[in-house]
């Protein structure tokens, strides 16, 4: 069984107007997705700016409202509240956030920050507590004397590192991870990852990677989701999703990560460009007459396409065909 | 790439900045040469500098609070001896700057057309309708659809590439000899990021600019950079062509970060870093290779006392000579190179 099952989710935003400021439309910024996530694997949930990534991560912790749909743990729907408490939801699920220095609280000591939540759900005596403390630091590479300081005084990569310790401070299950890295250096981006990695063997913990850094998403994940418009338009094993991309979206997302292969670069451009203009041109083909990806069909056991389901089997027929 | 054509060039240019009545150095002693019709990009992590320099060429710092020291010589001019008046002419008309946020960079309360047309209104004397037919062809050169509409818009009703290019309109807007490009995609969605580059090469090519491109981004640089000059704590510890760099690359800060980028075929292993951290601006170490603390299985004898930059190959320069029997501590005594 999944550790979690997200059905049919939908956040919608109401506009309103008029003279009674009534509402008169919505903006879907998540529009009905599903999937699963299995305990100990990285989920990755990609995504450009505005395609619902980050209302995605937020609803499933408990952040966002919920319009429809439901996430299912351990067989309860923990969009009920009553749900939620009795399953100590809030305790074993957890977030990372992008940006470390406005999700620690400036005027709290470290040890303070990631106490928190230990004394939200585990009472424990203050010398364990500090105890604790202590391993986590100890966990995501950090001395003790980091207790006593502020967060101001810890560098970008340092104060994700705290973040990440008080995500894990209540053993959760799991994490969501909305761009855990996008504001890190290359040098400290893999130093956090590799903490994340190392903290997930240890403990067994399931991430939910949001991110829309695909070069870092291949690293961290088995199972990789891809939003666009508030759907998610193709959904795959790592291997389904690089090698045998289906949607244009997905090969338009592929073909614009910058290749660090100089003598690639002009061949690289030209594909980009062909993927491009192929996006331009098929819009009529790849989204429905709203412009709104078409629902999931599968083409493989793993791997799913948001087309009509004849499209998308002459699809995967062709890249098998290019394959062998 | 002879020496002949180049038309910036910075000669030994050190910026010190003042903190607490004492001044330190953040870029200290920096030599490039920038010619026409290329991409030099400046890499670097936060704090090694690189926007510092591109700040340094601007004039953008307060002469009470700065230090600066060198040349910075454009076409026979000595930028840093200009007073702000001089610097002005300059400003828009020989070098355009392209800035990391463009929400912040262009004015909330102006439309798209008088921003543009302010370059123009300063700098050139064309005619009310000269001006306005400029505007139009600077918004199709940076390829936007439909340049009427966007020129009547505010910022705020553009999305982030359409006020990017905009950024870059007004950048180009003077046909400047140098553009200076700070960071110009970090902002951006990969596949924006994409088409932006590709505007960047186009105007390049066209104008015959030279193009300062920062980042931090090693793939922005493999796609779009001709030559590539890494920066470490406020030097450039190597220089070379955009295939030396990414091909044979010698610094062992150069090689350690192309390393922590997750590739393609190491998808379970962890990745590698870099010791220790950037040192901060008042702990910069003031003698030796700065970069050997975080080498330390380096043995001392192998670094420079002072480090100097060494041409391994034609146009390809490192600083010290700890890379020539650099290997990681995980390789087996054999170099990747």
């Amino acid at each position: 069984m999944s550790l979690i099952e997200i059905h049919n989710l939908k956040v919608h935003y109401p506009i309103r107007s008029g003279f009674w400021n009534r509402v008169t439309d919505s903006v879907k910024a998540v529009d009905g997705i599903s999937f699963n996530i299995e305990a100990g694997e990285t989920y990755g949930l990609v995504g450009e700016s505005g395609s619902g990534k980050s209302t995605t991560g937020k609803s499933v912790v408990g952040l966002e409202k919920v319009t429809s749909g439901q996430i299912i743990y351990q067989g309860q729907d923990i969009t009920q509240p009553a749900n939620r408490r009795r399953l100590h939801y809030n305790r074993d699920v957890q977030m990372i956030f992008q940006d470390s220095l406005s999700s620690l609280n400036p005027r709290k000591r470290i040890e303070d920050i990631i106490a928190e939540p230990l004394r939200n759900f585990e009472h424990l005596s203050k010398d364990d507590e500090k105890l604790r403390v202590l391993q986590l630091l100890d966990i995501v590479g950090l001395d003790a004397d980091a207790l006593y300081k502020y967060p101001h005084q810890f560098s970008g990569g340092q104060r994700q590192r705290i973040g990440v310790a008080r995500a894990v401070a209540t053993n959760p299950k799991l994490i969501i991870a909305d761009e855990p890295v996008s504001a890190l250096d290359l040098s400290v981006q893999a130093q956090v990852l590799n903490f994340m990695k190392r903290i997930q063997q240890e403990f067994g913990i399931s991430y939910l990677f949001i991110s829309h850094d695909l070069g870092v998403v291949r690293h961290m994940c088995n199972n990789i989701a891809i939003m666009h418009k508030g759907r998610l338009v193709e959904l795959g094993t790592r291997d389904d999703i690089y090698h045998h991309p289906l949607h244009i979206y997905t090969k338009r997302l592929l073909a614009a990560i910058p290749e660090t292969n100089v003598n690639q670069r002009a061949a690289h451009r030209a594909t980009r460009q062909a993927v491009e203009q192929a996006y331009q041109d098929q819009q009529a083909r790849y989204y429905d007459a709203d412009g709104a990806p078409f629902p999931l069909v599968a083409v493989s056991p793993t791997h799913f396409v948001a087309l009509p389901a004849d499209f998308a089997q002459s699809l995967a027929h062709a890249e098998q065909e290019v394959q062998a | 790439m002879a020496t002949e054509d180049s038309f910036l060039t910075i000669k030994d240019v050190s910026t010190a900045f003042k903190i607490n009545g004492q001044y330190y150095d953040a870029i200290s002693h920096i030599n490039l040469t920038v010619h026409h019709d290329e991409i030099l990009a400046l890499v670097g992590e936060s704090g090694c500098g690189k926007s510092t320099l591109a700040t340094t060429i601007m004039g953008l710092h307060d002469p009470d609070e700065t230090r600066i020291t060198g040349e910075v010589d454009l076409e026979g001019t000595n930028l840093l001896q200009l007073d702000e008046n001089g610097y002005n002419q300059f400003r828009g008309a020989k070098i355009g700057m392209i800035f990391q946020d463009p929400l912040s960079a262009l004015n909330p309360l102006k439309r798209v057309e008088d921003q543009i047309q302010e370059v123009l209104d300063y700098h050139t004397t064309l005619s009310t309708a000269a001006k306005h037919d400029r505007v139009m062809e600077l918004l199709d050169q940076v390829g936007i659809v439909n340049p009427p509409r966007t020129a009547r818009q505010y910022p705020h009703e553009l999305s982030g590439g359409m006020r990017q290019r905009v950024i870059i309109a007004i950048a180009i807007a003077c046909k400047p000899d140098l553009i200076i490009a700070d960071e110009p995609t970090t902002a951006l969605d990969v596949t924006i990021q994409a088409q932006i580059l590709d505007v960047l090469r186009s105007i390049q090519t066209e104008n015959h600019a030279g193009i300062i491109l920062i980042t931090h981004d090693l793939g922005v640089v493999a796609e779009t950079a001709d030559r590539v000059a890494v920066m470490y704590a406020g030097q450039i510890v190597e220089l070379g062509s955009a295939e030396q760099i990414f091909n044979t690359p010698k610094h062992p800060y150069t090689r350690s970060l192309l390393r922590s980028m997750p590739q393609l075929n190491n998808e379970s292993d962890d990745l590698y870093v870099i010791q220790g951290n950037v040192p901060s601006l008042r702990r910069l170490p003031t003698t030796g290779d700065r970069f050997a603390p975080r080498i330390p299985w380096v043995p001392a004898s192998e670094h420079e006392a002072t480090p100097t930059m060494h041409e391994v190959a034609p146009g390809h320069k490192v600083r010290c000579t700890c890379y020539r029997n650099f290997t990681f501590p995980d390789e087996k005594g054999s170099d990747r190179v």
